[in-house]
């Protein structure tokens, strides 16, 4: 009797497999997949010589389960293999906490010979300053911080990337995706809000949401957005629900800000369209990824890597732009998108390129009903949290030109924030 | 057929065994890690390309390879130990506290928030006079309330403990959102108001302080009348109620020890250590604790070496990944492999299982 249920259960299991594999192999069929890239990662320029004893060590939060630390640890391969470093060479510690772990681990790294060390999250900062004064020796380099301007260690130094742009394009795709849904009588102009999930209310985040949603608005003037904040960079779950509480407020596309799968995934399991961060979720969210744009810390890394191996300074700031290759976009999922999305991407990153589209030009957005003609940024992190900076220059707020770390945190109309807690 | 069949089957049952001599015990315990070591490396070899004594000497390395490590090795074991001190009377008492974890962040809480707002204030001897009971204090609050709850109205401390931690958790982002204005909830670490730093050395002041505790607590345990109505009421509430111990006062009272314990750790964690918090700052000790408590039968003096286990293993699995490239998760396994065997063969130091060929001879 056993046997005879045994091999009945087996059989359905082959059956079921066999039809959920043949399901699968027609859904691929019409499948368009990705396009190439629209601002493609650039070929690193390795035009130097490495000396063999030559080391640099990384500091990472988490580690690969993080899109975040992810996309850092992408850029390191990168560069290992541009330049030709062995495993030895390129030290990575994963898993460093922001706290005096951070401070023991870059003090480790010294010990073991590195000429440079790189920290990558945000609460890193403090105890990379701590080390980088014990080591006067040593560069210390760190993403997103925003003390380098002000500490004056020749040793210390902070960089980012004017993702805002990326995020900005990535906003128009977001924005022809929302103008084919309202063509299609999905959802009327009005009903075009978009849904954000933001780690904290920092500039950082602000900035990357507001330019986001001005990208948008340039092709879709009607559209509005909510963002929910989640209170911490790397929460999977809460990321999940914040996600699903803006599509059950009728947020008809989301997009994110924080570091794992849990909005893209609950996008993917309602099918509502997704712009993604870090790199592409295409892999998981076939049916909604739309497009995502991310820093690429590679050409910086071969940039302290140049400077170290030549004996130059490195610059306290430094923000890499398209043109450096630091702001790249995934290709775009021409399942989800909008038709003609990848074109439109590529006439205004020309645009960007030229200077003709500017995407904190304060023609495109209000605060509270007026035009915004004068903003003091709180640019030097003195600890004060007193503004101190003019940020409008020619007619634009001039994102991270006075720090690589951005500033802008101005309430824009038609954004609403669901929660102001973190 | 019906008879063959109950011969075949073999049936076993498991007895308590006699206390083994201790070199016995020693031999047995080396022997299981001698095992898990080899078990581990069959798996690392199977799953990665790697040689096993090379993550072995990997992991050594990553605990004992420069100075820094052997201090950052030391303050981690000192935390931890002081984490596990402060659970241990609880959890002679059979009063599963589960909420170090929460505890230790209130006391963290406590202290950073006294760092923050009267830091330049206040001459430094009075502000780590404050410092420590503040922290001593919210740790206390946030143990004894369950305890309150569990003496008088008999709810579940378990459940109670651990619900506590996420409060606490949700506070210490609250009061992040609070005190850092730009929203980043990066707290800037303010050394200039932290423990004093004794010898250059940035840990060792939390490292005496540590092994003053373990000998404190060791003698409380073992030689105090308190200690004793601990031992009686985690052995049996009727008996200590008969003999005359007021049971509601004992689980108070031990809750308020264990409180101040965890105080100190969320002190030395955010005033001589980090000087900032985060919703990490405790890292899951909290719950770790209770793993080197128990190992270490509750003993505080076994525990320096349990805790040593564990921080050797987690400092060990760390280098692992770094010097190999692997992912962390690999390292884990390795470690849980590792006390695995240890966990196990405490099984079989208190009990052995006896086979008999005959199932109906024993039924």
């Amino acid at each position: 009797m056993k046997k005879v249920l045994a091999l009945v259960l087996s059989l359905a299991m082959t059956l079921a497999m066999c039809v959920a594999l043949s399901g699968c192999t027609e859904n691929k069929k019409e499948l368009l997949g990705m396009s190439d890239a629209p601002i493609a990662a650039v070929e690193l320029k390795v035009d130097y010589e490495v000396p063999d004893d030559f080391k640099i060590g990384f500091i990472c939060l988490h580690d690969e389960n993080s899109t975040y630390d992810l996309n850092f640890l992408n850029a390191v391969y990168a560069i290992q293999e541009a330049a030709g470093l062995s495993d030895d060479q390129v030290i990575i510690k994963k898993n460093i906490g922001e706290d005096d772990s951070c401070y023991n681990a870059a003090k480790d790294l010294a010990t073991q010979g590195c000429d440079i060390i790189f920290a990558n999250s945000f609460g890193h900062e403090s105890f990379m300053i701590k080390a980088a004064k014990e080591f006067p020796e040593i560069e210390f380099c760190h993403a997103t911080g925003t003390k380098a301007h002000t500490e004056g260690l020749d040793n210390y130094h902070n960089a980012f990337a004017s993702i805002y742009e990326g995020r900005y394009l990535a906003g128009v795709a977001a924005g022809l995706k929302l103008n084919e849904m309202i063509e299609a009588g999905k959802i009327t102009a009005e009903q075009a809000k978009m849904g954000y999930v933001g780690a904290f209310t920092y500039a950082e985040v602000i900035s990357g949401y507001t330019s986001f949603y001005l990208g948008a608005k340039s092709v879709c003037p009607s559209v509005t957005m909510d963002v929910q904040f989640t209170g911490s960079w790397y929460e999977p779950t809460e990321e999940k629900n914040a996600a699903e509480a803006l599509i059950s407020k009728d947020c008809v596309l989301i997009s994110q800000h924080a570091d794992s799968m849990g909005a893209p995934g609950a996008c993917e399991a309602a099918g509502v369209p997704n712009v993604s961060y870090n790199g592409a979720t295409y892999e998981s969210c076939p049916e909604t990824f739309i497009v995502s744009s991310r820093i690429d810390w590679a050409p910086y890394y071969n940039y302290i890597i140049k400077c170290v191996v030549n004996d130059e300074k490195i610059a306290a700031d430094w923000c890499g732009g398209i043109e450096e290759g630091s702001v790249v976009l995934t290709g775009v999922n021409q399942d989800a998108a909008a038709e003609g999305t990848v074109d439109k991407i590529k006439a205004v990153v020309a645009g960007l390129k030229d200077g003709s589209v500017k995407v904190f030009d304060t023609k495109t957005f209000t605060v509270e009903g007026k035009e915004v003609t004068t903003y003091s940024a709180d640019v030097d992190d003195m600890g004060d949290y007193k503004p101190d900076t003019e940020a409008i220059k020619n007619g634009e707020f001039a994102e991270s030109s006075d720090r690589s770390a951005p500033y802008f945190d101005l309430k824009v109309d038609g954004i609403t924030r669901l929660n102001e807690k973190f | 057929m019906q008879s063959t069949k109950q011969k075949k089957a073999l049936s076993f049952h498991i007895v308590k065994r006699d206390p083994l001599p201790w070199y016995k015990g020693l031999a047995i315990r080396a022997a299981a890690i001698v095992l898990a070591l080899v078990v581990a490396g069959v798996i690392i070899t199977l799953l990665t390309d790697k040689n096993p004594l090379a993550v072995y000497a990997s992991m050594l390395d990553g605990a004992f390879g420069m100075d820094i490590r052997i201090w950052s090795l030391l303050q981690d074991i000192a935390i931890l130990l002081c984490i596990s001190l402060a659970v241990t009377p609880a959890f002679k008492m059979k009063f599963w506290n589960c909420g170090a974890e929460g505890q230790v962040l209130m006391g963290g809480l406590a202290t950073v928030t006294v760092m923050m707002f009267l830091g330049d204030k206040l001459p430094l001897p009075l502000l780590l006079v404050i410092m420590i009971a503040a922290s001593i204090l919210a740790s206390i609050i946030w143990a004894v309330l369950p305890a309150i709850c569990k003496a008088y109205w008999n709810t579940n401390e378990t459940l109670f403990t651990l619900m506590m931690n996420y409060v606490a958790i949700q506070l210490v982002s609250y009061f992040l959102k609070t005190f850092v204005k730009t929203g980043s909830g990066v707290l800037s670490p303010m050394p200039q108001f932290g423990l004093p730093v004794l010898f250059g050395h940035q840990y060792l002041l939390n490292i005496i302080i540590v092994a003053v505790l373990t000998v404190v607590v060791y003698i409380y345990l073992k030689y105090t009348k308190q200690g004793y109505e601990i031992a009686v009421v985690g052995e049996s509430e009727n008996t200590a109620n008969y003999i005359g111990i007021n049971v509601k006062k004992v689980v108070i009272r031990t809750l308020i020890v264990s409180g101040a314990l965890c105080g100190i750790a969320g002190l030395l964690l955010v005033g001589g250590t980090n000087h900032t918090i985060n919703t990490e700052t405790a890292g899951g000790r909290g719950f770790t604790a209770i793993m080197v408590s128990w190992l270490a039968k509750f003993n505080p003096i076994f525990m320096v070496f349990t805790s040593f286990l564990i921080v050797f293993l987690q400092k060990g699995s760390q280098q692992v990944s770094t010097d190999f490239r692997l992912p962390q998760a690999i390292s884990d396994i390795v470690t849980g492999i590792i006390l695995f065997f240890i966990i196990g063969c405490e099984f079989f130091l208190n009990y052995k299982i006896v086979v008999s060929k005959n199932g109906k001879e024993n039924a």
